[in-house]
């Protein structure tokens, strides 16, 4: 048997990660630098990973489980995803909608997206449809595609120049 | 940073406010102007953390800079200017405190930083009389932080003074800032105690009153105490420390400032353990047994009764038949009058060295110190042998972390458990306590390999020569010879080992073949003082061990619990219940020595005498009383003064403590025995080996007293705790009740599987009311029915 020390605040949390978020932890895990700086640095995609394999959110377990796999402290883990806007602590829908409403969107008639998406839902911003089906991000900043306004962020792909007609057909598309 | 040591060579010419001033390449305005005494107002920049520049109230105005530029981030240039009172630079600084203002609560005269809250002097200063701001504040909830740390964190400014040490100091990154802008909390997140042994720290750190001192809260202001120089009464370290004094109450404990001893920190155990002082157990009255009965009495009949006790024992049965036994916690002149006591009666039977069970070695328990502490974060590889520094010593740990992470020395090291310590190890050899000679051995055998250098031709050169080294040994081996400057330090469980003369002789040749400083910790508190003040015993006479291995009719305690603070409890406790006299002067009356003891004489507790204690270093530092003994105890000193005036003993006339100073200082240094080394334990010998380290807050009897320490994860009860494969092998599982044995106690016991012990050990810590029926701490253990 092996004598290797445990000297982890949390041992033994990672066998809550899948095999396939571990290996995309892996995958992102070596393009940083070694050591305990260069695994802080994978923590973004590491628990954007983690957040993917529980329907759309962390737990503060997944987020100690990241914490373990990646061997940092869990507070960093706590940190990054209280931090980052794309990583939820809280029980949201499966599927994440962000509207951007910053003022090129804004120009381009943002308010009537909102408004579209949220009669369509009968939720506000904010919320997830009763059915946990869709979960609309309460504020989204600006995320470059100006050129394409207005948008939508669905699920971490872009929707632009979007129409009354464009935004029906995303939504209804939606499992 | 506790390394920087300044390149006197690359210097740079800057002024400030008109003062002209040199400063070392890449160093920031803030520590020139610190240098020369300009005050630069500040909350975020501290001078032994990185730089965070994110508090912004150090903004000064450099000429030709387009804005205000922060003196903590902003490096010194050749022919800079630097004003830190233009126009531009108060502006700016006003501007930062009206931000830091708007969600800071008013809420001073219930915060318990009020009066020594650097927010509060620089908004004096800076801060305008009226808020312009009429919005509703920001108000956090607050979190249990543990027994030690209180927080308000609504106080919270966000300097991250916390964050930062408990990641780089302390090594344990419990806290983090949890969110965003304005909804930024410092916070463990998950509710989660802050464990670090030096945990304490973040309450000096803190510039406003979000984290304060917890058994402290609402009991005092700053302007109502004194600060009272003291040294810290229970590592071998002595740091430096400040009880802060409200009439004959010590109110807290801070650190004081020594970067030879140090630095500006101060571990948990020496911030909160005055708080044992008013133990419910304190003795304040001496008191005698009459017929079995305790009766409170005065010092006349109590005094008289220890020296019958005392000199009819002598009489009786001879001087050897008296032991005398002292907690290394005396200070120096105690030391130094008992073991005068002890010779002018003709008895050889002194010792302090209560945790010993080998004394085998000339110097055991006394420090070998090749290089200063403070220079230990110059090394560029450790080898630390048999010890957890953190628990044992925190301030060393802190030095040994230093080496790692501003040095990248390399770590290694050979334990009975794999301690969680805060720097990597690059080899670690965790073998049960039964095998730690052997392998020690092993890594001396792969010195001589690799160095060449020739064995000794003694027992111990043979012992080297009959050992086969493996890989982990060899590397160990190269690495200290590779190195520029290497260090082995041994620790407590080398210390207190049953075979330590082995350990120390092994640790010894092994550096002076790989030519590395080798650092020998002595035993606790003031072990050193002890040494020197002669209070060991002399070549006829018996060692702690012996002295209770070998039952005497009488014995003097100084200021222990027996039950808690002798090698070998069980068998130390029969021999005082079988003794006709035991003569006790103590400060606490704990329910093994009201058993065993015949006259209790109530003794000033640390903070409350004067004296002198000397550290590992050989540093003797004096200090006078903080407050006055409660009720009649009095001073070491005065009591054995007395006590040596009615046994009628020469060198008890005095009636100052500078008289025993002086004639302590005109003693002859005591002269190490001979190292006579017997045979070592090996593994062959011992099927289950205890590791009976003492847990970081049961030590000594304050410790055990402090009600904020006792409250802490670190003093919670004990466990069996096996490697899974000695669990398996002996058949028991997580959750098992079993007895477990040695020598002729037992205690039962709940089994826990941990990985981090070593196959063939047991841990269970010593210096535990649960475990003052058993044996030796790193003895052979049994589990009953396996």
């Amino acid at each position: 048997m092996s004598l290797q020390a445990t000297d982890k605040v949390i041992s033994g949390k990672a066998a809550l990660l899948t095999d396939a978020t571990r290996q995309t932890i892996d995958h992102w895990r070596a393009k940083f630098p070694d050591g305990l700086e260069g695994r802080r640095s994978a923590l973004i995609q590491a628990l954007y990973a983690a957040q993917k394999q529980n329907d759309g959110w962390v737990t503060s377990e997944l987020m100690d489980a990241v914490a373990d796999y990646l061997e940092v402290p869990p507070v960093w883990a706590y940190e990054v995803a209280n931090f980052y806007s794309m990583i939820e602590t809280e029980p949201v829908g499966r599927h994440s909608i962000s509207i951007c409403t910053n003022i090129s969107c804004m120009l381009c008639g943002a308010d009537r997206v909102v408004e579209q998406v949220e009669k369509k839902l009968g939720i506000k911003m904010g919320e997830s449809t009763p059915d946990g089906r869709i979960f609309l991000k309460i504020e989204e900043e600006c995320v470059a595609a100006c050129v394409g306004a207005p948008m939508m962020i669905v699920d971490g792909h872009y929707h632009e120049h979007l129409t009354p007609e464009k935004v029906d057909e995303i939504l209804d598309g939606l499992e | 940073m506790a390394t920087a040591t300044e390149n006197l060579t690359n210097l740079v010419t800057l002024e400030i406010d008109g003062q002209e001033v040199q400063a070392p390449k890449g160093s920031m305005i803030i520590e020139a102007a610190d240098r020369i005494g300009i005050d630069i107002p500040r909350f975020c920049y501290h001078h032994k953390l990185s730089i965070a520049a994110n508090c912004r109230m150090c903004l000064v105005d450099v000429e030709k800079a387009p804005k205000p530029l922060p003196a903590c981030a902003t490096p010194v240039g050749e022919g800079m200017k630097v004003f830190t009172e233009s126009k531009r630079a108060v502006d700016a600084q006003r501007g930062v405190m009206e931000f830091l203002l708007i969600n800071h609560p008013l809420d001073c005269p219930i915060c318990d930083q009020g009066g020594e809250c650097e927010l509060q002097d620089l908004a004096m200063g800076y801060g305008r009389s009226i808020s312009r701001f009429t919005e509703r504040k920001r108000v956090v909830k607050d979190k249990n932080l543990g027994p030690l740390v209180a927080s308000d964190m609504t106080r919270c400014i966000h300097c991250t003074r916390c964050v930062r040490f408990l990641e780089e100091i302390a090594g344990t990154s419990e806290l983090g800032g949890i969110g965003r802008g304005e909804h930024t909390e410092i916070s463990t997140f998950v509710e989660r105690n802050i464990n670090s042994e030096l945990s304490g720290n973040i309450i000096d750190l803190c510039p406003v009153g979000a984290l304060t001192n917890k058994p402290f809260r609402f009991s005092a202001r700053p302007w109502e105490m004194r600060a009272r120089p003291f040294v810290g009464t229970h590592d071998c370290v002595g740091s430096n420390l400040f009880y802060h004094v409200r009439g004959h109450r010590i109110m807290r404990s801070v650190p004081r400032d020594n970067e030879a001893v140090n630095e500006c920190w101060l571990a948990d155990r020496d911030r909160y353990s005055h708080f044992g002082l008013d133990a419910p157990d304190r003795l304040r009255t001496p008191r005698i047994k009459v017929d079995g009965q305790w009766q409170d009495c005065d010092w006349t009949t109590a005094l008289d009764a220890a020296a019958a006790a005392i000199s009819g024992t002598v009489a009786e049965h001879g001087p050897a038949e008296l032991g005398v036994l002292v907690s290394p916690r005396a200070t120096t002149e105690e030391h130094f009058l008992l073991a005068r006591m002890s010779r002018a009666l003709g008895c050889s039977n002194i010792d302090h060295r209560l945790r010993l069970s080998d004394f085998s070695h000339g110097q055991a328990g006394r420090a070998r110190m090749d290089i200063a502490s403070d220079a230990w974060p110059g090394a560029d590889a450790v080898f630390l042998v048999g010890g957890n520094l953190r628990h044992d010593q925190p301030i060393l740990g802190h030095r040994l972390r230093t080496a790692w992470r501003l040095n990248q020395a390399r770590m290694m090291d050979l334990n009975p458990v794999a301690y969680d310590f805060h720097f990597d190890l690059s080899e670690r050899l965790i073998v049960p306590p039964q095998t730690l000679v052997e392998t020690l051995a092993r890594v001396a055998r792969a010195a001589a390999d690799v160095t060449g250098a020739s064995l000794p031709a003694d027992a111990l050169g043979a012992f080297i020569g009959a050992r086969e080294p493996d890989a982990g040994c060899r590397r160990i081996a190269e690495t200290l010879q590779a190195c520029e400057r290497g260090l082995i330090v041994l620790g407590d469980i080398a210390l207190h080992h049953p075979s330590a003369g082995w350990l120390r002789s092994l640790a010894e040749w092994l550096a002076e073949a790989l030519d590395v400083s080798i650092c020998v910790l002595p035993g606790p508190a003031n072990s050193q003082g002890a040494w020197r003040a002669g209070a060991v015993p002399a070549d006829d006479g018996l060692d702690a061990q012996a002295m209770l291995a070998r039952p005497r009719r009488a014995y003097v305690l100084v200021d222990l619990d027996p039950d808690r603070d002798l090698a070998r409890p069980g068998r130390a406790l029969k021999a005082l219940r079988s003794a006709d006299r035991v003569v006790a002067v103590c400060a606490f009356a704990g329910d093994a020595l009201l058993e065993t003891a015949d006259v209790l004489l109530p003794l000033a507790a640390l903070p409350e005498t004067d004296g002198s204690y000397i550290n590992l270093d050989d540093r003797s530092q004096a200090f006078r009383a903080a407050i006055r003994p409660p009720g009649e105890a009095r001073a070491g000193w005065k009591i054995l003064r007395r006590l040596g005036e009615v046994l009628g003993l020469d060198g008890f006339a005095f009636t100052e403590l500078a008289e025993v100073v002086d004639d302590l200082q005109a003693a002859e240094p005591v002269e190490s025995g001979q190292t006579r080394l017997g045979d070592p334990q090996t593994g062959d010998q011992v099927e289950l080996g205890r590791v009976g380290d003492v847990p970081i807050y049961a030590g000594d009897p304050l410790v055990r007293r402090s009600p904020a320490l006792q409250a802490t994860t670190h003093a919670e009860p004990p466990a069996a705790r096996l490697h899974p494969a000695t669990a398996d092998k002996l058949g028991l599982s997580a959750g098992a009740e079993v007895d477990v044995e040695q020598d002729e106690g037992s205690v039962r016991l709940r089994v826990e599987v941990d990985a981090r012990v070593a196959p063939g050990a047991l841990w269970l810590p010593s210096a535990l009311a649960e475990t003052a029926a058993l044996g030796g701490a790193y003895d052979s253990i049994r589990i009953e029915g396996r």
